[in-house]
């Protein structure tokens, strides 16, 4: 296995295409015709320094000064091209993401559409509800996506708007968690608050903070399969930040993945396998947000036993 | 009453898909996951398998694989029915041994049943 990476690695052809660039542009092929104009140099001047230079130790070191120079200067330019088109890449991947998570709720109102209007088909009485509750579920799923995307694009273009002001954090916790009470119930788990007493208002953005809020406790409950509990937490810690968390008794998160997590699509990719329905963007918006508030994000996780995820926010 | 075997995660698609196969005459077997799908294939032996390649518990692909690879169910024709559009995604399952691969988003799902029907007929 290494030894394959290793050699694909020498494959300059193979590194390019993967890209998807042109071969001038492609990272790999400039390095090896930069390497043949350092070699090429180093030749030259080494016949033209020993024309015009009588002591040979003079050509030698000029010579080396040069070619080392010049293959520092290539290597950073390389290397600053590779970025690019790593960009360019991953520009592509994210496209092509985008576009599977798009279309399985496409698909499905799609399909759902035309089983309904269909006049040979048949729809059971009693199926009709549910048909269009799937319709209904898939076209917020679609919207969910294109929220998030928005949020990311606004963030990588840094150009997400904060307006702080002074609320009451408890209370918008408060709030999501009785709207997200008639899913978890549905759902058969249980979801608790508890709030420490004396809470201070804290200064900051509300409507941000609340899809931080609304992120992790919706992932609780998705990756909680069958009964369990979710504890939501507030409390005061060191004097002028409050600690939010949130514990479920889900899935958790395998080891392998955790350093993962709070990455760009992560689930999408890794978890394209995975049964749960997510745009893959709701950690990196949550993380995001908490760290332009001036906050940390962090979890705790044991593969299938639970997670729990914090968030210090400052006070002011 | 031919037997069609839908592999497929998405519960939505997995109801509305298998009612319109049945009223269309077909006996719809279920799975939600690679690994459940791989094994009714072996103990079922469908007339035609209908297989998504993101799943759960086993891929797609490995499903397919496998499939082709038993004695017992080479010879059952699959067609995927995926989101997934690279054409390396098509050319691997072309070389697995897949009949033919659907664009879910691309078909109808009439066309999808002629398809069907022109495989195994109804």
């Amino acid at each position: 296995m290494d030894e394959n990476s290793f050699l694909s690695q020498l494959n300059i052809f193979k590194q390019c295409r993967r890209y998807g660039v042109s071969l001038w542009q492609c990272p790999q092929f400039l390095f090896v015709v930069m390497g043949l104009v350092i070699i090429l140099t180093s030749v030259l001047s080494y016949l033209i320094g020993s024309r015009y230079i009588a002591e040979e130790e003079t050509v030698v070191m000029i010579v080396l000064i040069v070619s080392i120079f010049l293959f520092v200067l290539s290597y950073t330019i390389t290397r600053s091209f590779e970025r690019v088109a790593e960009a360019s890449r991953m520009k592509s991947e994210f496209i092509n993401i985008v576009s599977h998570q798009l279309r399985s709720p496409l698909t499905n109102i799609k399909w759902t559409f035309e089983i309904l209007s269909s006049e040979d088909f048949d729809v059971p009485e009693s199926k009709q509800e549910e048909y269009f509750i799937n319709v209904k579920e898939n076209i917020a799923r679609m919207v969910e996506l294109i929220d998030d995307l928005l949020i990311v694009s606004r963030i990588e273009q840094g150009q997400l708007p904060i307006q702080k002001k002074e609320f009451d954090f408890a209370e918008l916790v408060a709030e999501q968690v009785s709207r997200y009470k008639i899913f978890s119930e549905a759902s058969h788990i249980k979801l608790s608050l508890a709030v420490e007493e004396g809470l201070p208002k804290i200064f900051a953005d509300s409507s941000l903070l609340k899809l931080v809020i609304e992120n992790l406790i919706d992932n609780a409950i998705r990756y909680t399969t069958g009964k369990g509990e979710i504890a939501v937490n507030i409390k005061r810690r060191d004097n002028n930040k409050i600690l939010f968390s949130v514990k479920d008794s889900g899935v958790g998160i395998p080891e392998k993945d955790q350093k993962y997590i709070f990455q760009k699509f992560f689930r999408a990719e890794n978890a394209l396998k995975q049964r749960t329905k997510g745009s893959g963007l709701g950690l990196y918006v949550c993380k995001t947000i908490v760290e332009k508030s001036g906050g940390q994000v962090w979890f705790k996780s044991k593969d299938q036993q639970g997670t729990t995820f914090f968030v210090v926010l400052p006070i002011k | 009453m031919k037997k069609i075997l839908f592999i497929e995660d998405e519960s939505t698609l997995q109801e509305a898909v298998g009612e319109f196969l049945r009223q269309k005459g077909f006996f719809v077997l279920k799975a939600m996951d690679g690994e459940t799908g791989l094994r009714l294939a072996k103990s079922e032996r469908p007339d035609l398998i209908l297989l998504d390649l993101v799943l759960p518990k086993k891929e797609g692909f490995e499903v397919l694989e496998e499939l082709k690879g038993d004695e017992g169910t080479k010879n059952i024709p699959v067609i995927i029915l995926t989101n997934l559009e690279g054409l390396k995604d098509l050319d691997k399952a072309m070389s697995f041994g897949a009949t033919t691969y659907l664009v879910k988003t691309q078909y109808k799902l009439e066309e999808i049943f002629e398809k069907i029907k022109k495989i195994i007929g109804e």
